[in-house]
C-alpha cells in the first residue's frame, strides 16, 4: 500500500492504494469520478483519457502512485461551473456522440490536441491524432467536426484575448 | 418547487417530430455525468465476479479442481452448474443448448465453466486462474468452410425459399456462372462491455441492472435460471454504451450469473467482463460461406439464381436460425429474380455461439447478391452499375410484375431507381469513372476503384410476436410528463425520438417530457430493441398512450366548458376550448381536481405482416428502407494497402423524425459496415482459440480510416408507404450494408490490374493481405500462358 496525494479537478485528495492500482480505478472507485470510462482495459480505446499535469494520458496505463504529486483533470473538472468547456459544447452542438461512452475520453484528447495546436487544426491532423481513441458508434464524422469547431472558437477566443492584451 | 412558465404564444412547440434535436443525454455525455451501469453507486458489500473459461474448444470435463480457487484471498464463493437453482440454460430459442456454466463437457474455447465471487474484481479474476481442469479433448470443428450443408450438424432447422424453377432457368440460360464466397464475421466492440449488477430483494425477488437490449428476455431467462416466476425479477437499463445486437441475447448470461450469486449471498453482485473475456466468451456476427450459381442473358438480365448460405452458428442455436432466414430474405437485395432457389444452413462448430449483429444476416445476404451482380457484369463486360439497374425491382407504382421477392411478398414501395439516379448525379459517377480509368492508365502502382451499391432492407421482426410494443405515459398534476416504453437506449437516440412523438401528441415542449430508464416493472413482455424497429414500435405505443390521455383531457374540457369535443384543439403548450385558450398545465390541473385519469398504457402491434416459414411465403416485412452508397478507393498494388478517398451516401428514412440523429446512424452504420468488410478480421487458430480478442489485433475503423471526403444525405422527398409513426422509416440497420460499396470499390481497383476482364472474387474482410493476394491471382490469371 502507498499513500498518494494529488490535485484532482482543483481539489487536493489523498488516499492509501495498493501499489498496482491504476489511476483510472483510483479515480472511479476512490473518488467516484465515474465520467472516466474503461473501454478496453489495455490502453487502446482511449475512453479513459484524463489530463495529468495538463497532458492527455490514458489513465488505465498509469498507476495511481505514478500520478502522485500531479494535477489531474477529469471530464468532470473540465467545465467552468455550469458553463461547458468549448470542446464539450462543440461535441454537444455537432452531435459528436451517440452512446456517449467514448465521449469523455474523446473530449479530453481533443482538448489536449487543441492546446498543442493553438493556431488551429486541420482535418488531417485531427484524424491522425485521434488514432488512440476508438468510437464504435459515430463513424467519427461529427467528432472530427466538433474538434475542428472547438479549435476555431478557442483560437479565436485566445486571439481576441491576445489582441486585447496588446 | 420551480414553476414552469410555458411559452403560450408559440407557433410551434420546441422538439416535436421531424425536428433535428440533439441527443437527450448529450449534455450528460459531454460532462461525464451520464450514468452507465458500472458508474452506478455500488450498494455496500457488493461482490464481484471473475469467470473461469474453457481452455479447449471441445472436450469432456474429466476433473474440475477448484480448491485453490476457493482458498484464494478475498474469494467468497465459486459457482458452477451445481449452484444453478433453476435451469442451467439461457437459450433464447428454447432449444436448451446454452448452459450458464458448462456441465460435463465444453464446446468452445472460452466457454464459462465456473464463476468466482470475491470481495473485489481483481481478487475474483486472479483466483479464476488457479483452477485445475483436466479435459479429455475431442475433435473440434473450427470453420464451416469445408462442412457439408446437407450432412453436417446444424443447430436449427434450415430455411428454403423457392419461386419459379431456378435449376431449369439456369440450365436454359444463355450464360452461367458458379462460385463461392467467404465472408467473415464481426465482433460488436460496443465500447461498454457486457455488465450486470444484481441486487437481491425480499423473498424471491431480485433486480438486475443490465446492459441489455432485451430487458424482458433477460428477465424471463433470469427467472428461468433462478427457478422463480418472472414477476420476481426486475430488469432495468437506462442506457448502454453501444449494443449493435451484441446485447440482445448475449447480456443474459452475465445477468443470470450475477442474479444467482446475489440471491445465494444476499449481497449485490456485479459481473463486468473485461475486453478480452468479452471478445472470447460472447457471440459475434456470423461468418458465412456463400455458394451461388446464376443464369443470365447476354445483356446481363438475371434469369435464375441458386444460393446456399452456410453460416457459422457456433456451438448452440442462439439466434442462428433466424439470422440465416434473414440472409435469405435479403439475398435479392434490390433485384428481381425471375427464378430463385435459396437455402440456409446454420452449421454447428466448436466456436462461440454467434448472434445478432446490426443487420442480423441481412447484410450477408446482400453481399451474396452483390457478388452475383459482379460476376454477371464481368461475364458480359459491363459496368456493374448497369447490371444493377437492369435487374432492379420495378419502381413503386409501375404497372409491371417484376416485384415479387423470393418469399412471395410484393415489393410495393421501391424507390431505388430514384435514389441511385440522384446519387449518380451528386457523386458525379460518370465523370469520375472516366477519370479513374485515365488515372489507372497513368499510374503504375496505385490503382483507383469505385463502386455504387444499393440497399433495400426489410423492416419487421420475422418472429411475429416480437412486433408488439408497450408504453406507459403519466401526466402529473403540474403538466409535466413521464414517459416510459419497452425500447432501450444504446446511443441510437430512441428515447429522444419517442419523446418527440409524445411532445407532438400533447403539443408541449420536449423538455416537459421526462425520459426514464427501461424497466420490466413498467412495461412488460417487450421485444428486444432490435431489427431497427425501436422507434417504429415504441413510438406508436407511446403515441397510443398519449392519445388516450389527450382524449380524456379533451372530453373533460368539452364537458367543463360546454363546447363540442371538436372545438377542443391542442395548440403549442395550450389548449383552445371554444374561443378561449388555457395553458396545458392549467387544463391538466383542472382535470386532476376533477378526478380524470392522467396515466395510460399504450400498445402497438405491426399490422399486415405474416410469415409461414414452412411454406417460405408471407408478407414478412411491413415495408422496406432504401439507400445507396458510392465509394472510391486507391490501392497500393505492391502492398495491398488502401485508402477510402471518398464516399457519398443517399439514404431513405422516410419522413425522418429527427434528421440529425438519422444522419448519425447512416454515418456510423456505413463505417461499421466498412470495418466488417475490410479491416475487422476474426482469426481462430487450429485449436479454436480466437487470436484477435483485443483492439491490438482486431482492427475496427479509426478516425483516420474514414473516407477523406464523406457526403451523407437523406432523401428529403420520401415518406413511408405505410402509415408508420409520422411516416418515418427505421434507420438502425439499413445503412450498415452501405459498407459494401467499399468492398466493391476495392474489387474494382483490383480488377484494373487485369484490365477489368476477370472478376476479382474478392472475399471479405478485404484486408490488405487479401487485396494483395487477389491482385497477384488476377495478374497470374491474366498473364499469357507459357
Ligand atoms: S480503457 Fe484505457 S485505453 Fe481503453
Ligand atoms: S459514441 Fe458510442 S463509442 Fe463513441
Amino acid at each position: 500500500m502507498s499513500e498518494v496525494t494529488l490535485v484532482v479537478n482543483g481539489r487536493k485528495v489523498s488516499g492509501a492504494v495498493e501499489d498496482r492500482t491504476l489511476l483510472v480505478h483510483f479515480l472511479r472507485e476512490n473518488l467516484n469520478l465515474t465520467g472516466t470510462h474503461v473501454g478496453c482495459d489495455t490502453s487502446q480505446c482511449g475512453a479513459c483519457v484524463v489530463h495529468v499535469d495538463g497532458k492527455a494520458v490514458k489513465s488505465c496505463t498509469m498507476l495511481a502512485v505514478q500520478a502522485s504529486g500531479s494535477t489531474v483533470t477529469t471530464i468532470e473538472g473540465l467545465a467552468n461551473g455550469a458553463d461547458l468547456h468549448p470542446v464539450q459544447a462543440a461535441f454537444k452542438e455537432n452531435h459528436g456522440l451517440q452512446c456517449g461512452f467514448c465521449t469523455p475520453g474523446m473530449i479530453m484528447t481533443a482538448t489536449d490536441m487543441i492546446r498543442r495546436h493553438p493556431d488551429g487544426l486541420d482535418e488531417a491532423t485531427v484524424r491522425a491524432e485521434l488514432e488512440g481513441n476508438i468510437c464504435r458508434c459515430t463513424g467519427y464524422h461529427n467528432i472530427v467536426k466538433a474538434i475542428l469547431a472547438a479549435s476555431k472558437t478557442m483560437s479565436k477566443a485566445s486571439k481576441s484575448k491576445a489582441n486585447k492584451a496588446a | 418547487m420551480t414553476e414552469h412558465t410555458p411559452n403560450l404564444k408559440a407557433a410551434k412547440i420546441t422538439g416535436g417530430v421531424a425536428t433535428d434535436q440533439r441527443h437527450d443525454s448529450a449534455h450528460k455525455h459531454v460532462a461525464g455525468t451520464a450514468v452507465y451501469i458500472d458508474d452506478m453507486p455500488e450498494p455496500a458489500g457488493t461482490l464481484h465476479v471473475g469467470l473461469g473459461l474453457s481452455n479447449v474448444a471441445h472436450g469432456t470435463l474429466k476433473n474440475v479442481d477448484l480448491s485453490e480457487v476457493r482458498s484464494a484471498p478475498g474469494v467468497v464463493d465459486v459457482l458452477t452448474y451445481a449452484d444453478v437453482p433453476g435451469e442451467n440454460d439461457v437459450s433464447p430459442s428454447g432449444m436448451h443448448d446454452d448452459p450458464v456454466f458448462a456441465q460435463g463437457k465444453v464446446q468452445f474455447h472460452g466457454q464459462p465453466i465456473f464463476a468466482v465471487v470475491a470481495e473485489t474484481r481483481e481478487q475474483a479474476r486472479r483466483a479464476a486462474r488457479l483452477a485445475k481442469i483436466e479435459y479429455e479433448e475431442l475433435p473440434a470443428i473450427i470453420s464451416i468452410w469445408d462442412l457439408d450443408t446437407e450432412k453436417d450438424k446444424q443447430v436449427a432447422s434450415p430455411l428454403t425459399l423457392t419461386r419459379g424453377d431456378a435449376a431449369a432457368a439456369i440450365a436454359a440460360a444463355p450464360r452461367r456462372v458458379k462460385g463461392r464466397m467467404k465472408l467473415g464475421g464481426q465482433d460488436h466492440f460496443y465500447l461498454e462491455g457486457q455488465i450486470s449488477l444484481a441486487v437481491p430483494g425480499e423473498d424471491d425477488e431480485v433486480t438486475v441492472y443490465c446492459s441489455t437490449q432485451g430487458p424482458s428476455e433477460t428477465q424471463h431467462l433470469v427467472a428461468h435460471v433462478l427457478g422463480v416466476p418472472s414477476h420476481a425479477v426486475t430488469v432495468e437499463v437506462r442506457r448502454m454504451g453501444g449494443g449493435f445486437g451484441g446485447k440482445e441475447t448475449q447480456a443474459n448470461q452475465c445477468a443470470a450469473i450475477a442474479a444467482i450469486a446475489a440471491k445465494k449471498h444476499k449481497r449485490a453482485v456485479k459481473v463486468r467482463l473485461d475486453r478480452d473475456e468479452d471478445m472470447t466468451a460472447t457471440g459475434k456476427r456470423h461468418d458465412f460461406a456463400i455458394d451461388y450459381e446464376v443464369g443470365f442473358d447476354d445483356e446481363g438480365n438475371i434469369l435464375g439464381v441458386d444460393y446456399i448460405f452456410a453460416l457459422n452458428a457456433g456451438f448452440s442455436a442462439d439466434l442462428s436460425g433466424p439470422v440465416g432466414d434473414r440472409a435469405l430474405f435479403h439475398c435479392d437485395n434490390t433485384y428481381f429474380y425471375p427464378n430463385v432457389h435459396a437455402k440456409s444452413a446454420p452449421l454447428y462448430t466448436n466456436t462461440v455461439s454467434n448472434t445478432a449483429f446490426r443487420g442480423f444476416g441481412g447484410p450477408q445476404g446482400m453481399v451474396g447478391a452483390e457478388r452475383v451482380i459482379d460476376e454477371v457484369a464481368f461475364a458480359v463486360g459491363k459496368d456493374s452499375l448497369e447490371i444493377r439497374k437492369l435487374n432492379f425491382y420495378d419502381p413503386m407504382g409501375a404497372p409491371g410484375d417484376r416485384n415479387l421477392t423470393p418469399y412471395h411478398q410484393k415489393v410495393e414501395d421501391c424507390i431505388i431507381q430514384r435514389i441511385v439516379a440522384e446519387l449518380e448525379e451528386s457523386a458525379d459517377y460518370a465523370r469520375r469513372r472516366r477519370e479513374i480509368a485515365a488515372f489507372n492508365n497513368n499510374s503504375r502502382f496505385i490503382k483507383r476503384g469505385m463502386a455504387l451499391t444499393p440497399v433495400k432492407f426489410g423492416i419487421s421482426f420475422t418472429k411475429t410476436e416480437s412486433n408488439q410494443a408497450g408504453a406507459l405515459v403519466h401526466v402529473y398534476a403540474d403538466g409535466s410528463v413521464h414517459m416510459n416504453h419497452g425500447g432501450t437506449e444504446m446511443g441510437q437516440g430512441l428515447h429522444l425520438k419517442v419523446a418527440q412523438v409524445v411532445a407532438e401528441e400533447f403539443q408541449i415542449d420536449l423538455d416537459r417530457v421526462k425520459i426514464t430508464a427501461t424497466t420490466t416493472a413498467k412495461v412488460p413482455n417487450t421485444a428486444p430493441t432490435a431489427a431497427s424497429s425501436g422507434a417504429d414500435l415504441n413510438g406508436m405505443a407511446a403515441q397510443d398512450a398519449a392519445r388516450q390521455i389527450r382524449k380524456r383531457l379533451a372530453a373533460f374540457a368539452a364537458e367543463k366548458y360546454q363546447v363540442p369535443t371538436d372545438q377542443v384543439v391542442f395548440l403549442p403548450n395550450r389548449v383552445r376550448v371554444g374561443n378561449q385558450e388555457i395553458s396545458f398545465n392549467d387544463l391538466v390541473k383542472q382535470a386532476y381536481l376533477n378526478r380524470i385519469q392522467l396515466s395510460a398504457a399504450g400498445f402497438y402491434k405491426t399490422p399486415k405482416i405474416h410469415w409461414d416459414r414452412a411454406k417460405g411465403r408471407g408478407h414478412a416485412f411491413y415495408y422496406f428502407a432504401y439507400g445507396a452508397a458510392c465509394s472510391e478507393v486507391s490501392v497500393d498494388t505492391l502492398t495491398g494497402e488502401y485508402v477510402v478517398e471518398r464516399a457519398d451516401i443517399l439514404h431513405d428514412t422516410g419522413r425522418s423524425l429527427n434528421r440529425a440523429i438519422d444522419i448519425g446512424q447512416v454515418e456510423g452504420g456505413f463505417i461499421q459496415g466498412m470495418g466488417w468488410l475490410t479491416t475487422e478480421e476474426l482469426w481462430w487458430d487450429g485449436k479454436g482459440r480466437l487470436r484477435t480478442h483485443a483492439p491490438s489485433t482486431y482492427k475496427i475503423p479509426l478516425a483516420s480510416d474514414r473516407p477523406k471526403i464523406f457526403n451523407v444525405a437523406l432523401t428529403d422527398w420520401s415518406e413511408a408507404y405505410e402509415p408508420t409513426i409520422h411516416r418515418s422509416k427505421a434507420v438502425g440497420e439499413p445503412p450498415l450494408p452501405h459498407g459494401m460499396s467499399v468492398l466493391h470499390a476495392l474489387s474494382d481497383a483490383v480488377a484494373s490490374v487485369a484490365d477489368h476482364k476477370i472478376c476479382p472474387r474478392l472475399d471479405a474482410p478485404a484486408t490488405p493481405e487479401r487485396v494483395l493476394m487477389a491482385i497477384e491471382r488476377l495478374r497470374a490469371e491474366a498473364a499469357p500462358k507459357k
